[in-house]
């Protein structure tokens, strides 16, 4: 048991005594972050400029990491859920339903109708609330300071629904392997329903605000252009990808959770600019919607959690009456089940493009390696690529184009 | 039709197309829950994933992550479930089907390498699929695994002057070296607590410290 | 209202004029602007549907004084590779001609009752000098120094960024400004500021923004998009473009000098909008002639403050533009537009000599400065 010797860990530049002074004649190398106002979190940038134009672009991240991948390998495989959440801490839903789906695949159990409805439910507000963050962040980042403040607007309608579900706004945790943690509270499918039929105006509102506006335009249009081919090499997912023309969404290309019975569109752009990628996800917060309404218009009655009592816990009014009960109580939230030996990865749309939890389990109760696939870290590798060339300006729009979250990236 | 044509339609058409370019590639097929590893020649991997880019009948376009796996159980210093080596790097490949060529099957298949202990390197795949950049430096970062041919490999999420890789099983869990009153240190975590190794401010790297065993 | 000239020996009411008037500028500015703030901060909120600062005082009123307090007692902080000279005279800059520039700004008119018995009509204003409208243009220009010695001895790549983008933008747009500015002084036939809102007496009919139409109202516009990126205003705030450079050429400073620079931003608000009010919008005089019985500086205020609220409806709605957009309009759009505008209303004005030169009425207001002077004599 040794620690990796130094060879490997090269010190530092600055104790290198190499200085990070220009890098070219002429040039300049301008920090951006970790804390600026618009890199996302504490993304921080080393750009070399001429004049305001990018030369080059050298994304460094980390200064979030809290080791959240090896935080799971030491929770049980139903604590380690709530460390997902901590992820994409914008779209906790769905890194919640992506590990559940995975650890779900390695026990080889399906969830019931109402619990797949549930979680359509759920992941997609979560979808809309995230765009929100996204669409409010990116309008700041250009100068557009009233839609951040109507978007976050919407998305409190959006969390308190979550909240009233769950009692925890960002964090919920909710869906859990096996299942949810529990049912709709009462009157919670109608308050959907109200906030549901709300939004379409309040998506009017925003595109008023922004869409026609010729500087917002002039902003975004022919700006961090990258290719289909591109996307595909460097792995870059979800609406980045879709706005370069290329209708791939997971939740048609490989269903979860029942998501082929439901009809919805996917919005492709075209050329693969920060206002196609913008237009795509305006159009997906509607489609989103759609979804919702379906889902609320069709949800069946029954259990939420798969029968199995070795995965979900007993309902608590069970407790009182049955021995086993208990028992299985106990059992699972001390020592928690057992997946058979073996690796699953599913792959779940997020916000943000494919997200997935590679999971490897050794038969005990605790996940062997538990990692995700993080959509932003993958989509970030397109950055600099989109910027060279650009101003400084442009970075933050482009950022905001691909809109990364930090405590995914970092982990 | 004999046995083996019967055979045939259940192995996948990616083990067949490897075995016939690289006979002896192939180490082990793993099938579990409709997923399909293969575990090849870390040797041979790069030329494994241009065929799988490249051929028209495979087309897997998207290169969906790598991650690296530690199979060591600290214990007893053996890897678990009877693996030969102590790492595996999984690349995750996946065929995006695009409209617009009609090309692509929405296939998803995952390529393994073991890396043993002694030589920790693996051919980077940075040539055949770019995007494989952060996450090849993540897993040199959290495993120590060497891409050899990577073009700035780096660590990406510890600081620079860490000491460690910190994603092994073997890396010491313990308290922060947190100073107490009595000039005792924090509480442990576990059994296997050793004093933090990695202190990653500037000119407090664990060696000046005199804490590496 | 007509005041009776009180005179206690050699010094008059009259004489004293321009010096109630430079108290009345310097104090209306420096006493403004708290409120003024405040109000871009509750119309901001209104139209951004939250509520606002409301913690100070009734709705908030006193939020900015606080604010103000804060800043006055925080650290001076002096980065240490600052250009230190420089780094202290830039907030000066940025303040003091922005203040200056009030000067020549007429904002009402007062009649006094004269020891002969007469009424005469004085405009209320520090310096009446026939070039007003130049020494306006000289001290807003002026101030762009302010910006730029600041990020230039910040010694902080971000300020240097902020302060090279503030020279591009204010030699753009000063040019389209300047046009802008001289279309008016040919519509009103006088470079004195006095003279040109005299010229638009009598009802809002008589205002440049309509004369010529529609080139008086497209000049207005013109002037109205180049007063916003003079000031550095959003959607102009490129100097400064939070998302951006951070902070622009201020990231480095702290305390009053920070206060400076943001006093002196407002006060520049102040005083082109002023300049525009006067240019423009018929100055003191009442949009009707049935309202003349208002005094002249409320309705300079009316003025004053609904073209401050243009600038806060602006920064609610529209996002920052690009540098070189920046430069766009304001070199290929706005600078060619005031140029035809310009050459049109001249050669209007040469069509029509004949009435040009009875254009310029024989004032009925008094030159102060000038009777003064006489008085002396």
């Amino acid at each position: 048991m040794t620690l990796e010797s130094r060879e490997l860990n090269p010190p530092s530049l600055l104790a290198q005594g190499v200085s990070l002074d220009p890098i070219n004649e002429g040039t300049m190398v301008i920090n951006m972050g970790p804390q600026h106002p618009s890199t996302h979190g504490v993304l921080r940038l080393v750009l070399e400029l001429e004049g305001e134009t990018i030369v080059s672009c050298t994304p460094h991240m980390g200064y979030v990491h809290t080791g959240i991948e090896k935080e799971g390998e030491y929770q049980t495989y139903m604590k380690a859920v709530t460390i997902t959440d901590r992820m994409d801490y914008l779209s906790a839903h769905i890194n919640n339903l992506a590990y559940s789906l995975s650890v779900e695949k390695l026990l080889g159990v399906e969830v019931p109708p109402r619990g797949q409805y549930l979680r359509v439910i759920l992941s997609e507000i979560q979808r809309i609330a995230s765009h929100m963050v996204w669409l409010g962040t990116h309008a700041l980042d250009i100068g557009a300071m009233t839609v951040f403040f109507f978007a976050f607007r919407e998305r409190e309608k959006l969390l308190d629904l979550t909240e009233m579900m769950s009692g925890v706004r960002m964090m919920p945790s909710w869906i859990v392997p096996g299942g949810l943690r529990g049912d709709a509270p009462e009157g919670w499918l109608e308050r959907c329903k109200k906030v549901m039929d709300e939004l379409p105006y309040r998506f009017d509102e925003y595109e008023t605000l922004i869409d026609q506006n010729p500087i917002w335009r002039e902003r975004t249009q022919g700006i961090g252009i990258i290719s289909a081919e591109d996307c595909y090499a460097l792995g870059v997912s979800g609406p980045t990808l879709r706005g370069c023309g290329v209708p791939h969404d997971i939740r048609r290309a490989a269903p979860y959770c029942g998501f082929d019975q439901f009809e919805f569109g996917i919005p492709i752009g075209d050329y693969g600019d920060v206002y196609d990628r913008y237009r795509v996800r305006m159009a997906e917060m509607r489609q989103s919607r759609e979804i919702i309404k379906q889902a609320l218009e069709r949800i069946p009655d029954g259990p939420i959690n798969v029968s199995d009592r070795k995965v979900v816990p007993p309902p608590r009014y069970e407790l009182d009456s049955s021995m086993e009960a208990v028992i299985h109580h106990f059992k699972l939230w001390t020592e928690g089940f057992h997946p058979p030996v073996g690796e699953a990865y599913v792959p779940v749309e997020s916000p943000k493009g494919e997200i997935g939890f590679y999971i490897v389990s050794d038969g005990s109760n605790y996940p062997w390696r538990m990692h995700e696939r993080p959509p932003s870290f993958m989509n970030l590798q397109a950055l600099a690529k989109m910027c060279e060339g650009r101003l400084i300006a442009d970075v933050v729009a482009i950022i905001g184009s691909i809109d990364i979250v930090l405590g995914e990236i970092d982990r | 039709m004999t046995e083996t044509d019967v055979q045939a339609p259940a192995e996948r058409i990616e083990i067949t197309k490897i075995r016939e370019q690289f006979p002896d590639a192939i180490l082990e097929v793993n099938e579990f829950r409709g997923d399909t590893r293969i575990t090849v020649r870390r040797e041979q991997i790069v030329e494994i994933l241009t065929l799988l880019r490249d051929d028209p009948d495979l087309h897997f376009n998207f290169f969906s992550e790598c991650l690296g796996v530690d199979y060591l159980n600290v214990d007893d210093e053996s890897y678990i479930l009877g693996k030969p080596h102590r790492f595996e790097v999984v690349y995750n490949l996946y065929s995006l089907h695009d409209p617009r060529t009609g090309k692509g099957r929405n296939q998803r298949i995952f390529i393994k390498v073991g890396v043993p202990e002694e030589d920790p390197v693996v051919p980077s795949v940075t040539e055949v699929y770019p995007g494989a950049n952060f996450p090849e430096r993540e897993i040199y970062d959290m495993f120590g695994i060497r891409f050899s041919g990577h073009p700035d490999l780096r660590r990406i999420l510890m600081a620079d002057d860490w000491v460690g890789h910190p994603q092994r099983k073997d890396y010491p869990l313990g308290g922060e070296r947190v100073q107490f009153p009595d000039g005792k240190y924090g509480p442990a975590v576990g059994d296997r607590m050793v004093q933090h190794p990695g202190e990653s401010f500037f000119g407090k790297t664990a060696s000046e410290i005199g804490d590496i065993d | 209202m007509i005041i009776p000239n009180y005179r206690l020996g050699p010094i008059d009411l009259v004489t004293l004029l321009p010096y109630i008037a430079m108290l009345c500028i310097i104090g209306f500015i420096l006493a403004i602007v708290p409120l003024l703030i405040w109000i871009e901060r509750v119309v901001i909120s209104l139209m951004q549907d939250r509520i606002g600062p409301n913690r100070v005082g009734p709705r908030g009123l006193l939020q900015t004084i606080a604010d103000g307090i804060k800043l006055f007692f925080k650290e001076d902080i002096q980065p240490r590779a600052v250009d230190v000279r420089i780094y202290y005279l830039a907030p000066v800059l940025a303040m003091i001609p922005a203040l200056t520039a009030g000067a020549t700004l007429p904002f009402s008119t007062v009649r006094f009752r004269m020891e002969d018995g007469s009424v005469q009509t004085f405009p209320m204003v520090v310096g009446n000098v026939n070039i007003g409208i130049l020494f306006i243009l000289a001290m807003a220009s002026l101030q762009v120094y302010g910006i730029i010695l600041a990020g230039w001895s910040s010694n902080n790549k971000y300020s240097l960024l902020g302060g090279l983008r503030a020279s591009a933008q204010v030699i753009s747009y000063e040019l389209a400004m300047s046009l802008a500015i001289l279309s008016a002084v040919l519509m009103s036939g006088s470079l004195n500021l006095v003279h040109v809102v005299e010229a638009q007496m009598n009802g809002f009919w008589n205002w440049n923004l309509f004369a010529y139409p529609p080139l008086g109202f497209i000049i207005t516009v013109i002037y109205l998009i180049s007063m916003v990126a003079e000031t550095n205003r959003a959607p102009f705030d490129l100097p400064e473009a939070e998302s951006e450079l951070i902070a622009g050429f201020h990231t480095e400073y702290s305390s009053m000098k920070f206060a400076m620079f943001f006093m002196g931003e407002y006060a520049s608000m102040l005083v082109v909008s002023g300049v525009a009010v006067s240019l423009w919008f018929g100055g003191w005089t009442s949009p009707l002639p049935l309202l003349d019985f208002i005094p002249g500086f409320i309705w300079f205020l009316v003025k004053l403050f609904a073209l401050f609220f243009v600038y806060v409806w602006l920064r609610a709605s529209l996002p920052r533009l690009r540098y070189d957009a920046l430069m766009n309009l304001g070199w290929k759009r706005m600078l060619p537009t005031a140029l035809v505008i310009l050459f049109l209303i001249a050669c209007w004005n040469t069509l029509r000599t004949p009435q040009a030169q009875d254009a310029n009425p024989v004032s009925e207001i008094t030159m102060a400065p000038a009777r003064a002077a006489e008085g002396e004599r």
